[in-house]
Parts: C-alpha cells; sequence; structure tokens
C-alpha cells in the first residue's frame, strides 16, 4: 500500500479538467482529504483493534497468574512462625555432661516459658497482680504499663517452674501463655561451677529455645554438644564430682580461716594431664549465673576463675625450674656448693632472701630452704636465652589450649627484654606470671619422669608421654628434693606432713602487684604446688589463697608455708583416699610383710 | 427549507435520559463494580475495626465512613457515565488543569500527616490525594492530544503529551511517590500503545523505566528494602509480606470464617494495601478467585467493547482508564502473594480510603461512558466502501 501522503492532495489533471467545466477545484481538495482522513482513520482503528486484543490478553495473562498463584498460596500448607516446629522436635538437642564416673554433671530439663499477648488479655488488672503475687521480683505497676504500651507480644520469664506454671494457670487468662522448652540444669549447684561455664537461651521461639554455652566448658564445646549427629551421647569430662566437691569445702574452709579474698585449687593427674579438681572461690551457681561485671576488676566478680584466667606471679614454686635445668644441662649436681652470701646486687636491684643462710648452700638445700640469692646464681649460670627456652617448652610462655574458653585469657606474662636480670629474677619466679593450671602442669612434667604433660579436661585413656623435657635422672633428684621441703625441718612447707602419705612440694610467695605500680607490702598471692605420692607421684595439687593472713603466735603470716601450705594438706588428707590412694602405715616394713603376706 | 438556510434545529432525543442510560451503559460492568463495592464493605467489618479501636472510635466506624464515600463515589460515577465522551473530555481536560495545580502546589500546601511523603492536603475532616485524581484525568488529556495528533496537520500532541507525563511523573517522585509516578507513565505508554506506537519507541519507554527503577532502588532506601525482601527467597516472617502470605494460607479454600482472622490484628495496612490478606483469611480463596474475576471482566469488557470503538479518543481514553484500573488492582493482589515487591497501591473500590474511593468512581464513570453502546456508523462504512 502507498504512503496516502506520497498522493497529491490536489492532482493537477483533476483540477485542469474541473477549471474547465467551471467547478470549483477546492472540492476535489476537500474529498481526497475527507478520503484519506477516512484511510487513515480505518488504518488506525485496525491497528488500535489488534493492540487493544494484546492488552487485553496481557492482562488476562496477568490477572490469571494472580489467581493462580493465589490458589497456589491458599493450598500450602499454612507455615506460621509459631507452628513451624513441634515441640518434640528440640527434646534433647544439648548433650548432658557427665564427670568421670558417669555422674551427672549438666542435663536438660523440659520446662515452660511464660509470654503474653496483652491484646488477649481480659483483665489486664488482675493478671499483672495476679503475675506480680507469684513471681516477686515483678512488679505491678510496671507488668501493667508493658501490657498497656501496645506490644502485642512480650515475654515474662524464660522458664518457670511447675508450681509457678500451675499458679499462672489458675489465673485463668486467655493472654498467659506457655511455651515449652528445655532448659539447662545443673543438678549439682555450685560444685564445678566454673569448669561448667552455663548457659543461656539463644534465639527464642514460642515453642523452642536455643540453649547456648557462655563459659567454660558448656562454650568450649558448644557445638559438639549442640551437635544432632551426636544424638545424645553426654560429654565425659575428666572431673571427678566427689572430688570436685571435698576439693571445693576444704578450700573454703580453709578460704575463710586464713582470710583469704580468694581461693584456687588444681588437682591433675601427673601422667595423663586430665584435670581431676579444678575450684575456684569464691563461686556461683551456674543454674542462676550472675551477671558479669560491667565495670571495676573482673576478678572481683565471682565468674572469675583464679585458676585457669588468673594470671599471678607464683612466686617460689619457679625454683624447681631453675634447679631441674641446672642439673638437666649439668652445670651443678644436688650437692654443688652454691654462693648465697647476700644481698647479691644487680644493676642497682638487690635480691635477698627471706632470712640469711649463711655464705653457701648446697643445691639441694637452695631449693629447700628457698634462696633466693641461690636460685639467681643458678640462673646466672644458666642464661636468659636457655632459661627463656626451657620454660617456653615447658609451655610456661603462652596461653594453654586447654577445653574451657576462659584459658585465651590466661595468657603468662614476661618482660619483652629478657634481660640478666630479668634471669634472675624469673628463676625465683618474679617478674613472670602464668596460672595455676600453667604451674600445675608443669610440676607434672617434672615429677612424672620428665615428659611433657598438657591439662586436659577430657577423659584420657593412656599417658600422655610428650616431648621429654628432662631426664629420669634429675626427675627423681626433683622428686627427693620436693620431698625434703615437706619432710625436712629446714623445709617451708612442714605444714603438709600428712600420716599415710607423702606429700612432696614447693611454696611460692609473690607479693601482688599494685595496679598503680610496684608491689603491695602486705598482700601475697601464696601458692603451695604438690605432688603425692613423692616417691612416684600420681598426682599434682595446685593451692594458691588471694591476700591470706593469719596470725600465729601474735605474729602475722602471709608466706605459703602458713597459709597455702596446711589448706593443701588437708586437701590431699580428704582427696588422696578418695583417689584409691594406698595410706602407707606407720611402720613400713609392717606394710611391706603385710603387703607380701596378702600377695 | 428552514433547514437549509439555518442549519439543523435542535431535535430532542426520541429517549429520556435515564431509560437510554440503561440501555446502553455496560451493565455487566456496573454490577461487577457494585459487587466489589459490596466487597469492599463486607471486609471493611473484618479488617477495619482494630483500625478504630487504635484511633479511638466505635468499631464500625470506617465501615460507615466507607458506606458514606461509597454512596459518594456512586452519585459521581453515574453522572460521569451519563456524559458523552465529549462532554468528558471537555470536563475531563477543565479538571486535568486543576488537579495539576493541585499536584504541583503540594510542596507548599501539602502536608505528609508524618509519613515521610508529601501526597495529600488535609480537608479537616478528609484528606485528598491529588495524584489520585490526576490519573484518570490525565488519561483524558493524554487521549484527547494524542487523538487530535492523529488529525492530518493536527497538534503535535504525542510530544506534548510526553513532556507533561514526564513533569507529572517528576512531581511525584519528588514527593516521593513511585508507585503513582510508574501508574501515570504506565497509563501514557497505553495510550501511545494503543495509538499505533512504533515498537522501537515502546522500547525506550520500557528501558526508561527500568532505568527508573534503578534509579528509585539506589536513591531510596525505602524502595531498595522493598525490593531486596522480594528477591531473596526467604521472607522475614515479621514482614507484612509474610503476615499476608500466611493469612492466605491459613484461610485456605472456605477461610477461617466470618471474624475469625487474626492478620487484621498484625498488619497496619489490612484495610487498605492488604485487604486481600484479610479476604483470604476469613472467607478463604473463594472470594478471592470470585473478586480477581470481577477485575478481571471489568478490564476485559472494556477492551472489547473499545475495540468496536470507532472515536479515537474515546478509544484511547478508555484503554487508558481501564489498563490503570486493572494494573492497579493487579500490583495490589500481585504484591500480597508474592507476585511482586511490596508497593503500597489500594485495590480499587475495596480497600478503604475516602479520596481515593471517590476518584475511582470518577474514574470508572468515565469508562462507562466510553464503554455505552452507540452507533458506530457501520451502514456509512458499507456506504462508503460501495462508493470506493
Amino acid at each position: 500500500m502507498t504512503d496516502p501522503r506520497r498522493i497529491a492532495l490536489r492532482p493537477l489533471a483533476r483540477i485542469l479538467e474541473a477549471r474547465q467545466k467551471g467547478e470549483n477545484p477546492d472540492a476535489i481538495e476537500r474529498e481526497n482529504l475527507r478520503l484519506r482522513h477516512e484511510q487513515q482513520r480505518d488504518r488506525l482503528r485496525q491497528r488500535a483493534e489488534s493492540r487493544l486484543l494484546v492488552l487485553a490478553i496481557c492482562f488476562f495473562a496477568a490477572f490469571t497468574a494472580v489467581g493462580v498463584k493465589m490458589t497456589a498460596l491458599a493450598s500450602s500448607e499454612a507455615a506460621e512462625p509459631r507452628s513451624a516446629t513441634s515441640g518434640s522436635s528440640i527434646i534433647s538437642t544439648r548433650a548432658d555432661i557427665v564427670d568421670r564416673q558417669g555422674r551427672v554433671l549438666a542435663t536438660n530439663l523440659v520446662t515452660n516459658a511464660l509470654y503474653v499477648h496483652p491484646h488477649e488479655l481480659i483483665d489486664p488488672e488482675a493478671a499483672a497482680a495476679g503475675l506480680a503475687a507469684i513471681f516477686d521480683d515483678l512488679d505491678e505497676a510496671t507488668l501493667l504499663r508493658r501490657f498497656s504500651s501496645g506490644s502485642r507480644f512480650m515475654w515474662i520469664r524464660g522458664s518457670i517452674s511447675p508450681e509457678q506454671q500451675q499458679l499462672v494457670h489458675d489465673l485463668g487468662e486467655p493472654g498467659l501463655l506457655f511455651g515449652p522448652r528445655e532448659m539447662r540444669l545443673y543438678p549439682n549447684g555450685a560444685v564445678a561451677s566454673h569448669v561448667l561455664g552455663g548457659a543461656r537461651f539463644g534465639e527464642q521461639a514460642v515453642n523452642a529455645a536455643e540453649i547456648i554455652g557462655v563459659a567454660g566448658v558448656e562454650a568450649h564445646f558448644d557445638e559438639e554438644l549442640r551437635d544432632p549427629a551426636r544424638n545424645g551421647e553426654a560429654l565425659e569430662l575428666s572431673l571427678d564430682l566427689t572430688i570436685q566437691a571435698a576439693v571445693e569445702e576444704v578450700l573454703a574452709g580453709g578460704m575463710t580461716i586464713m582470710n583469704a579474698q580468694g581461693a584456687s585449687a588444681v588437682l591433675m593427674d601427673a601422667h595423663t594431664g586430665e584435670v581431676i579438681s579444678l575450684a575456684s572461690l569464691p563461686d556461683f551457681d551456674p543454674n542462676a549465673r550472675p551477671r558479669p561485671l560491667l565495670e571495676g576488676d573482673p576478678s572481683q566478680s565471682p565468674l572469675y576463675n583464679r585458676a585457669v584466667q588468673g594470671v599471678y606471679e607464683l612466686g617460689s614454686t619457679y625454683k624447681l625450674f631453675t634447679v631441674a635445668q641446672a642439673l638437666e644441662e649439668g652445670l651443678v649436681n644436688t650437692e654443688t656448693m652454691i654462693d648465697t652470701q647476700g644481698p647479691l646486687r644487680m644493676a642497682g636491684f638487690s635480691i635477698n632472701d627471706f632470712h640469711d643462710y649463711g655464705p653457701r648452700l648446697s643445691v639441694r638445700d637452695v631449693l629447700v630452704q628457698s634462696s633466693n640469692i641461690g636460685t639467681a646464681r643458678l640462673a646466672q649460670m644458666i642464661g636468659a636465652e636457655r632459661q627463656q627456652q626451657f620454660l617456653g617448652r615447658l609451655g610456661l610462655l603462652e596461653a594453654l589450649d586447654f577445653e574451657m574458653i576462659e584459658s585465651r585469657q590466661g595468657r603468662p606474662l614476661y618482660p619483652s627484654n629478657w634481660g640478666q636480670l630479668s634471669t634472675m629474677t624469673i628463676s625465683y619466679g618474679h617478674g613472670i606470671s602464668a596460672t595455676q593450671l600453667h604451674l600445675a602442669a608443669a610440676y607434672a612434667t617434672m615429677v612424672n619422669g620428665g615428659t611433657l604433660v598438657r591439662p586436659t579436661l577430657q577423659r584420657q585413656a593412656e599417658p600422655q608421654l610428650g616431648e621429654r623435657v628432662i631426664s629420669e635422672e634429675t626427675s627423681m633428684a626433683l622428686r627427693e628434693m620436693l620431698r625434703a621441703v615437706v619432710a625436712e625441718e629446714e623445709g617451708t612447707a612442714n605444714l603438709a606432713e600428712i600420716a599415710g602419705y607423702e606429700v612432696g612440694g614447693k611454696t611460692g610467695s609473690a607479693d601482688k602487684p599494685n595496679p598503680n605500680g610496684g608491689y603491695y607490702e602486705d598482700r601475697v598471692i601464696a601458692t603451695f604446688a604438690s605432688v603425692f605420692p613423692s616417691n612416684d607421684p600420681q598426682y599434682v595439687l595446685v593451692v594458691t589463697l588471694d591476700e591470706p593472713s593469719i596470725s600465729v603466735l601474735g605474729e602475722t603470716r602471709r608466706t605459703a608455708g602458713w597459709t597455702a601450705v596446711p589448706v593443701a594438706a588437708e586437701v590431699i588428707r580428704r582427696v588422696a583416699p578418695l583417689l584409691g590412694l594406698r595410706p602407707q602405715t606407720v611402720d613400713p616394713e609392717l606394710a611391706y610383710s603385710l603387703s607380701s603376706a596378702s600377695q | 427549507m428552514t433547514e437549509m438556510a439555518h442549519g439543523t434545529v435542535l431535535v430532542q432525543s426520541g429517549e429520556a435520559i435515564l431509560p437510554r442510560w440503561w440501555r446502553t451503559v455496560d451493565r455487566v460492568t456496573l454490577a461487577c463494580i457494585l459487587t466489589l463495592f459490596l466487597i469492599g464493605l463486607l471486609l471493611g467489618f473484618a479488617a477495619s475495626p482494630p483500625l478504630a479501636e487504635r484511633n479511638g472510635h466505635e468499631p464500625f466506624y470506617y465501615v460507615y465512613k466507607q458506606a458514606f464515600f461509597g454512596g459518594m463515589a456512586f452519585v459521581a460515577m453515574i453522572l460521569t457515565s451519563m456524559m458523552s465522551p465529549t462532554m468528558v473530555r471537555r470536563i475531563g481536560v477543565m479538571g486535568f488543569f486543576g488537579a495539576f495545580a493541585a499536584l504541583a502546589l503540594l510542596p507548599v500546601f501539602g502536608t505528609d500527616f508524618g509519613q515521610g511523603a508529601t501526597r495529600w492536603y488535609s480537608l479537616g475532616f478528609a484528606s485528598v490525594q491529588p495524584s489520585e485524581f490526576l490519573k484518570p484525568v490525565f488519561v483524558i488529556f493524554t487521549a484527547w492530544m494524542i487523538a487530535a495528533s492523529q488529525q492530518i496537520a493536527g497538534p503535535p500532541g504525542k510530544t506534548l503529551s510526553l513532556f507533561v507525563m514526564l513533569i507529572i511523573v517528576g512531581f511525584l517522585v519528588m514527593q516521593p511517590d513511585y508507585g503513582q509516578g510508574a501508574l501515570i507513565l504506565f497509563a501514557w505508554a497505553v495510550i501511545y500503545f494503543v495509538a499505533g506506537a512504533p515498537i522501537w519507541v515502546l522500547g525506550l519507554v520500557a528501558i526508561l523505566v527500568c532505568a527508573g527503577g534503578v534509579f528509585a532502588y539506589s536513591t531510596s532506601q525505602h524502595v531498595a528494602r522493598r525490593i531486596d525482601g522480594f528477591l531473596s527467597p526467604e521472607v522475614d516472617p515479621n514482614t507484612q509480606l509474610a503476615y499476608a502470605a500466611n493469612a492466605i494460607r491459613e484461610g485456605g479454600i472456605f477461610g477461617t470464617g466470618l471474624g475469625e482472622g487474626s492478620v487484621k490484628w498484625t498488619l497496619p495496612d489490612a484495610h487498605t494495601d492488604f485487604i486481600i490478606a484479610v479476604a483470604a483469611e476469613e472467607y478463604g480463596l473463594v472470594l478471592v478467585l470470585l473478586i480477581i474475576a470481577l477485575f478481571a471482566t471489568v478490564a476485559m469488557r472494556a477492551f472489547f467493547r473499545l475495540m468496536k470503538e470507532r472515536d479515537p479518543f474515546t478509544r484511547l481514553a478508555g484503554a487508558g482508564i481501564a489498563s490503570l484500573f486493572a494494573l492497579q488492582s493487579i500490583i495490589n493482589m500481585g504484591v500480597a502473594v508474592r507476585l511482586l515487591p511490596a508497593k503500597g497501591m489500594t485495590l480499587p473500590f475495596v480497600s478503604y480510603g475516602g479520596s481515593s474511593l471517590i476518584a475511582t468512581g470518577i474514574a470508572v464513570g468515565m469508562l462507562l461512558s466510553f464503554t455505552r453502546s452507540r452507533p458506530q456508523g457501520e451502514i456509512g462504512d458499507i456506504l462508503l466502501n460501495r462508493h470506493r
């Protein structure tokens, strides 16, 4: 079809013809214009017709799509959040924690959460009054204000007891609703609270709540405990609940008698590294975990785990490592005489002994009588580099890889510039800090025959037999010296002598550092690191008292020999039988004949 | 002879106005609209008590208000539908200039009711949203312009209306009201399409729309959040969308029953943008499909009747208004079923809203006027063809 616009409106032939006839040629133009108009109109109408059809089809398709989607949606299952999960699927998802004898340390309890739909409350005033009567810490006015805040949903309690549930039920309010959930229960209360840590509710839905470990092994093993593939199999710890309870009880008594601010103890198997008991006082009930302190010294909080988080100077207990290294490297033997003439001056700093030990002491007596000067002399022979290496091999210079998240905070402190003066002070445990757990592990390494031990909270089937740090002979010599510290008149730990059990150990009393610089004169951390039985040590016990002081014969005593040692002795007296250690009779020969007769 | 000398005398049509109206108007569409409005009232009984309670009114306050405005809307609709297309065009074009001025003056005199977008004039007893009224009269204006441009040596109506459209969209985006802006753009595009637009122009418009969408997405956090929500496969269970979807599921085929629904208590826009969710929950799929069918019927009938229409203006204007009406209902329901990203758009006649109701009434009145059956000169066709 030719473009009508290209056809002239005034065709010359027709115009001329019209003129000849005397007609008005404009009529021709008008007629042509009309025709063209009509043609265009028809064309546009046809096009519009087809386009309207296209539109109609498009819209019909869109309406159909909406209808189909609507049908699909309406015939699918309702998946409202509240009905998404059934209660049974969450039961026992978090594994129990048991001690080495299978006794339950942490388990789950099905309970109910209480929540409110304020718009469904028939009588909000009565409901608020009723709730305030049931729960002591809820305030009627506050509740009423919350109910009328316009919120359509609010939690009242994360978990309530069956008695409370019945009481709430008896209020008869349809707007008070219960959501079933599991809560973490620690049936032994505060026993082993620091090890277990605690748990809290994570994501809360109306009919289930996630339990998240917040501290201790609950946090460290959080993923394992929550792993559904675990199928509810309990997590077995190396702790012994009975022994833990005994240690805590004795420690609490000792803390009171010694007027200490805090006390802690680590009892560890010297060969396997298993931690049998780990206690820190003051403690808390993990069922109602207190809030962490937001300001001030976190170590003032009962949540603070002194044995794992507390990095302290552990004083003379470090002398064992110095003596061990000196022996191991063949620099001295136990009878080598060491110059103990004091004071030892070095770089404007003088090292003194607790009292004067005379001009010379044997290496053995340096340890037994705890001479700072003698130990510093040994350190001078060893030198900074080798000392640092040795302590590093013992794991005393880095945070432990232990199964509690708090252990990451227990990072030892030592001078960045490990010069000669540092070498000498570090040799007797000053200017270097570590946790009690570090110390226990290092002592275990020293006395178990010389192989490295890492502390662990998981059951071990056999001795760790790690890297050899010192020889069997050195280890033997150390045991003998540690025993002498307790057994000999001049030893600093005579009070640890217990009938029936041979205990060895080393005391350490370090002045507490003042946060404002320097050290306090009258505040000490008293530590006793003990091993028993000393002829073939099975266990290491480290007891630490924070700021102990007792008055003995009119004198104020703070040193470990007077404070930590008797507490540790009492602990050993209580737990050694529980550990299955056989007490030695008073007469060794009689015991021998009895035991050979019985065989 | 008098006629030859003085032109035709005005001859009264032999038929009275009302019977003629009743004979020529699309009665099926009229019935559909009436049904939709009644459904809207019924749903208002279900959906608006929570709002009334929040605002401290008696439970059915908004239902009575809706019925009152509905009555006004019906009067407006029927009056409009009685006009001839030419009359509608004249009044509509005047109305267009008025509405345009009202829109332009919004930044000066308007109020945002604390919702962050200045879209309303507050008249004390009611609020008026100029863009609601602008939509139908803009269609009239555009159809007039483009129809005129189809005359030989007619005015450049396409370009002119394009510029006017861009200015209006600009005003709407400034408010910001992307939804109404998109509707205006869409209406223009439909009219242009029916008027015989070249395909490449349509492609250009499509590109412009996409660019505008991207612009809105990148500059407005509000828009971006909604689109992200739409694109993510998981619905955040606390959004209006999730509640709406759940309400539809809960309803199933026959619904939870009158007054048994709960979604109206959770959705702030239950009485407007998500009225279809309330319908689905309480009355089930049956009522929803009925509503969809009613809207589809109105639109389809309009298109098919307009296909027979010979007057270009009537055809274009009718197509524009029918498309707007259909699109608005599709967007509203499409959002509730997550076919489309969340965009607040009322469901014509069903959603609560005074000024929107009256504006929709006028628009549908225009549509009814355009689709009235009238002689289309088929006889002339036959005669002309014989001439050719």
